[in-house]
Parts: structure tokens; sequence; C-alpha cells
């Protein structure tokens, strides 16, 4: 075990990975010379040169696009988006061909590919740099979703995702480069579709990701504090989604509030939601309660991007609802 | 069109300077052969798509096949080529067998994609055939790329990726060249984009549709080198073919050439009457057939006779026929087909 930054074990997960293997590269906007705008790769270009670390032009299609063919090729690219408000560009090469060329072609081809980079809202980034994108992604199939909320996560998914053979996208969140925790060492990976128990409770079930995870928990140690004991459910993964941890839970609960970030209308609550109600309908004792970022552009004003984002007395007042308490 | 055919003229006759050796003229019958067969194999496909066996769209590349056999003829076995969703005939050059490409048409289990990929999406990947794609530019990035992946394993391969003049107006295309022009500065991009100019892009005529007259200026934007030349003799594109390969596989620097090019046929089977342009401009371009191109030079160097075209012929009718009849009586997929490819 070593105390890693959420950044730092992505980067040594990079270093780990391409010291193994030669297939793996990188790709992206100022990972080089710059070193990264969170300082993700930095001095990896120093450290394997411009063969292995190419800084690409601002290009995403293009480059997303030619990440892709590498990866038909047997490359690894591991290709670094900014920000995935970026990787709009790139939809129609990310839907139309990273998740679809296996099966068009009758499985004549991998596609290892990692697209990596920031996801979710930041602080005053404003509409076209706050958003997030995993129910546009979660909904593709041929592409996996996951979304480390530790450090230890970072690591253990973002080697699974490199050594894997399918196009992964890898959302991070800005918030969370800098926290630090516990990462096992060695070759330390976490399967796909695995979702773990973060706190453990009987009262209700909250199931998070990413950055709300962490929402998620204080709120439960808020609940506590009340005498009401949640559970917290950390998906990691959207697709694959481990839905039977989640009905474990909620069999045990017998009331669920599922989270996000984004916007609330087709999002991934939604989804989880709906498992939830086909596979533990005679379980639960309330309906399910969403607890979702407003469905408006991300507004510039920091009083107005407060209201639009979930916190934790969002998420009490959700578990509460489920409880029929106020 | 009047301006496309003196440019053809001009093209044919710098084309034609480079000459064909004798040698060169008899391999070319098996090309000739192989163009005849995709013909052939065009025509069945679109009377099988009015008999309703095939479903979806169907482009035919009637009229373009002296580019796909120039092309492919210098190909090395291990190089690798991506194209568009008019597919057909760069599959069969490649020398995938009819029966699988007409059963992939058909949507049966038995096709070059399982019955998964259809007319658009035929792949042959252990021939370097890395695919038909439907979107229009979308697979030019693929191909850079993978034309990069290639010089970073070593050795050199090269990648062709053939795309048509509508894709030039696409992001994607030029996203694509300006990183090849980046990663050919370093020797790590050996690519030839090769544009099958056949003057429409659907029904938009090329002047239509692009601000320059010029298409292939485009890639000198992007320090790609390139150039313009008929694509309707097969003779003179194949050593344009062979110049232009060995000049990317030495340098590992992309390299792009306009084809000009005509499509006999409609752009898809659904466009029937072809409003955007007349008859007698489809005529007057197949005045320019290039199988007949090909067959008038080897008629004249003594490579073919009657009995030989004779034969050609009749062994593509026999091989297309086959080839239906393998598709008509290959399985449908199997149900549990439904869902797998979809991760690995």
């Amino acid at each position: 075990m070593a105390e890693l930054t959420y950044r730092d074990a992505l980067r040594t997960t990079l270093i780990e990975e391409m010291d193994r293997d030669r297939a793996v590269v990188l790709m992206g906007e100022d990972i080089g010379l710059y070193q990264g705008t969170f300082r993700v790769t930095a001095d990896l270009l120093d450290r394997y040169g411009p063969t292995r670390v190419m800084d690409t032009p601002i290009s995403e299609l293009g480059f997303i696009g030619a990440a892709i063919g590498m990866a038909m090729l047997g490359l690894r690219p591991v290709v670094e988006v900014m920000t995935w408000n970026f990787a709009l560009l790139a939809l129609d090469q990310i839907v139309n061909n990273a998740a679809k060329v296996r099966y068009f072609s009758g499985g004549q081809v991998d596609v290892p590919l990692v697209i990596r980079g920031p996801n979710g809202a930041g602080v005053q980034l404003s509409a076209q740099h706050s958003q997030s994108l995993e129910a546009l992604f979660g909904h593709v199939p041929g592409l996996q979703v996951v979304a480390p909320a530790t450090p230890a996560e970072a690591k253990g998914l973002l080697r699974t995702a490199i050594r894997g053979s399918n196009p992964v996208i890898f959302l991070e969140n800005a918030a969370l480069y800098g926290m630090k925790g516990e990462v096992p060492d060695g070759d330390f990976a976490l399967p796909f579709g695995l979702a773990e128990v973060a706190r453990q409770g009987d009262d209700a079930t909250i199931v998070a990701y990413s950055r709300m995870l962490h929402v998620a928990l204080t709120a439960a140690d808020r609940l506590a504090a009340e005498g009401i004991r949640a559970e917290v459910v950390n998906l990691r993964s959207l697709r694959p989604l481990d839905m039977e941890t989640v009905v474990a839970s909620v069999r045990r609960t017998h009331r669920a509030v599922v989270v996000q970030e984004q916007w609330r209308p087709f999002g991934a609550a939604a989804e989880i939601a709906a498992s939830i109600y086909e596979h533990a309908f005679d379980d639960l004792d309330a309906p399910v309660e969403r607890v979702t970022g407003a469905d408006v552009p991300m507004p510039y004003a920091r009083n107005l991007e407060l209201l639009a984002v979930p916190h934790e007395e969002d998420i009490v007042r959700a578990v509460k609802q489920t409880l029929y308490k106020r | 069109m009047a301006e496309t055919s003196r440019a053809q003229g001009r093209a044919s006759q710098s084309a034609t300077r480079d000459g064909a050796a004798p040698a060169e003229l008899r391999d070319a019958a098996r090309w000739y052969a192989g163009m005849v067969l995709a013909r052939r194999f065009e025509d069945e496909a679109e009377r099988a798509f009015r008999r309703g066996k095939i479903g979806g769209y169907l482009h035919v590349y009637t009229g373009q096949e002296a580019v796909a056999a120039g092309w492919l003829a210098e190909l090395r076995p291990d190089d690798i080529f991506f194209t568009a969703y008019r597919d057909h005939a760069h599959a069969l050059l490649r020398g995938s067998p009819p029966g699988p490409v007409m059963a992939e048409l058909f949507g049966k289990a038995t096709g070059v994609a399982k019955g998964k990929g259809g007319s658009m999406h035929l792949f042959d990947v252990p021939r370097g055939f890395f695919g038909g794609y439907g979107i229009v530019g979308g697979h030019i990035p693929l191909a850079t790329g993978a034309a990069y992946a290639l010089r970073y394993q070593g050795g050199d391969r090269v990648c062709l990726c053939f795309l048509g003049d509508g894709a030039m107006n696409n992001g994607a295309f030029h996203e694509a060249l300006n990183l090849a022009g980046v990663w050919g500065r370093d020797g790590l991009c050996p690519i030839i984009y090769i544009v099958e100019n056949n003057q429409y892009g659907m029904g938009t005529p090329v002047a239509r549709a692009s601000a320059v007259g010029d298409l292939g200026s485009r890639f000198s934007s992007y320090a790609v080198d390139y150039e313009r030349a008929d694509g309707m003799d097969f003779t003179a594109v194949r050593a344009l073919a062979r110049r232009a390969i060995e000049r990317v596989r030495t340098s590992g620097h992309p390299y792009a050439v306009e084809m000009l090019t005509y499509r006999f046929a409609g752009h898809g089977a659904a466009d029937l009457f072809q409003p955007y342009r007349s008859k007698d401009e489809v005529q007057q371009a197949r005045g320019r057939d290039p199988i007949a191109i090909l067959e008038r030079q080897l008629r004249g160097a003594g490579v073919l006779s009657d009995a030989d075209v004779a034969r050609i012929h009749e062994e593509a009718e026999r091989a297309v026929a086959e080839a239906v009849r393998f598709a008509e009586e290959s399985p449908e997929p199997e149900p549990a087909e439904l869902e797998t490819d979809i991760y690995g």
C-alpha cells in the first residue's frame, strides 16, 4: 500500500503499463511539452519520447479516430481528452467506429482503446465545460464506461482498461485529482462491472459514482447522526453495470436513492431506478428517489452554479423522503 | 464535365508516358479478369437488390474499377487498406471470394462479416482489408492512425485509404490530413489517400460542393504531396500506384492522388432517375469504360485473344452465379449471433 493522489495513481499506472507493453501509446492535447492540463502525464514525454507520447493538434475527431485505427492494428492507445466536453467533437468516431467496428466486421478486430479525462462540473467553468456525459456513452453498446471515485479505483480501473480489448470511456473528475488515498501496490487491477458497498447500512440504499460517491458518503454521515443508517453503493463502472450488488442492497434496505451529477432526463439514475423496479419491485417500501443536477445549461454565477449540482442535503432529503420522514 | 474531360485527357497523356512493360501487360490480364468479375458482381447485386434479396443500401462500383484494380495490383499482401461504403470491388480485387462477399450482401452467416455488416461494411482483415465504412469521411482518421501503427510496429508496410470526392468537405478528412502531415514529417505515416473523384457526392456535382475546383490542392494545405491523374486507365493507374507506394514505403511520408473517374450507375440502388445528370453525360462517360480501355490495350499487345476475352467473361459469369447460389443457400445468422462480437 502507498498513499497516492488520484492524479498520481493514474500517472503511475500509465508508467507501469508503458514499461510493461510497448504497444501502449499516449495521445492528447498538451500531454507532452505542457505536461498535461491536469499533470496526469507529467514527465512522460521525457521518459518515453514523442512517438509514444504524442502531443496532438486541437483536433479531437482526428486524433480519436486515429487512435481507433491504431487500436485496430494492435496498439493500445490511451487518449487524453482535456475534458470530456471536447469529446463531443469526436462523437461520430466514438459511437460509429470505436463502439461498432468489432460488430459490423463480424468480430475481425479488437479496439483496445482508452479515452480518459475529466467529466462533470468544475468551478465556474460555465455551460460548455461543465457537462456530465456518462449517459450519452453509457447508452452505446460496444463501449465500456467507468468512473473511478478514489485513487485506488483510478489505478485499478485504468489498468483493466489498458489491458482490455474494448474501447473504454474512462471518466475522471477534476475535483478528485488532488484527493489522496491508499493504493495497493503491484499489478493491482479492478474488474469492470463490480460495484462496491462503500458504507454499510440497513435503512436505505444510496447509489452513486465518481465525485458523487463522496457527497453520498457525507450525506450518510449526516443521516447517521440522526439515527438513519444508509448503505452507500459505489458503482465504479456504468457499463457494464453491476445491478446485482445494487439490487441485493435494496432487497435489504427496501429503499433506494440514486445520485447523478448530470441532467435528470434520460440520465444514469433513470436507468438504474428502472432496473431496481424491474428486479426488486416487491422489495421496495417507497418509490426510488433520484438526486440529479438541475435540468439547465450550467450557469457561470457561483450562486446559480451551486443550485445546479447535487449536494449532500439533497441526498439527505431524498433518503428521508424514502423513509417518509421530514 | 467538359473541363473534367480535358483534365482526364491531360492526366491520361502524362500517365501513358510511364509506359508498361510486356510482362506487366501479361499480368494485367489477371486484373482485367478481376475487373470483369467485379462488374458482373455489381450487375448481379443490383438484380438481387431488385429481387429483394439484398436489403438496406447498395452502392455499386460500376465504372470505377480501374482505380481499385490499379492500386490493389501494386499492394503487397502484408499491406492494408480502408475504404468507404462503395466497397464490393475492393474486396473482390483483393481476393475475397465472391461467395462470402455476396453472402454478406444477402445478410447470411457465411458473409465476410457474418452477415452483421452488409454491403457497406465488408471486411477481410487477414487480407489486409480493414473495412468499408458508411459515414462519409469517418474512416479517414482510422486509416491515418493505422498507418502510424504500421510504422510504429516497424517494417515497411503501407496503408491505402480510398475515399470519395464528397468526403473531402468533411472535417474528418481535414483533421486526419493534418495529422498525417504532422506525423509524416518524422516519416511516421506511410499512407496514400486515393480520392476516387467520380464527379458527384451522391447527386451533388463536385463544383457545387467544393469551394475550390482543384480538389487535390487541399492536400498541399497539409504538406501532403499529391497528383491528379486519369482513373479510367488501369495501366496508368497501376504505374502511378507503383511509384507512389514505393515512395511512401521508403519515406514513411503520406501521399495523395486524385483519380478522375466516373460512376456509371446511380449513387445507390435507390437512385433510379438520377435527375442531377443527363443520360447523354452518362453515355459519353461510358465511352471511356475502364474495362474496354484495358481490353483494347491487352488485345493490341497480343496478350488477350477473342477467345481469352470470351473465357474471362464466361468465368466471371460462372463465378458470380455460383456466388449468388452460395449466398442464397447459406443459412441466416443464428439468433445467438445478435449479441456476439460486441465486446472482446
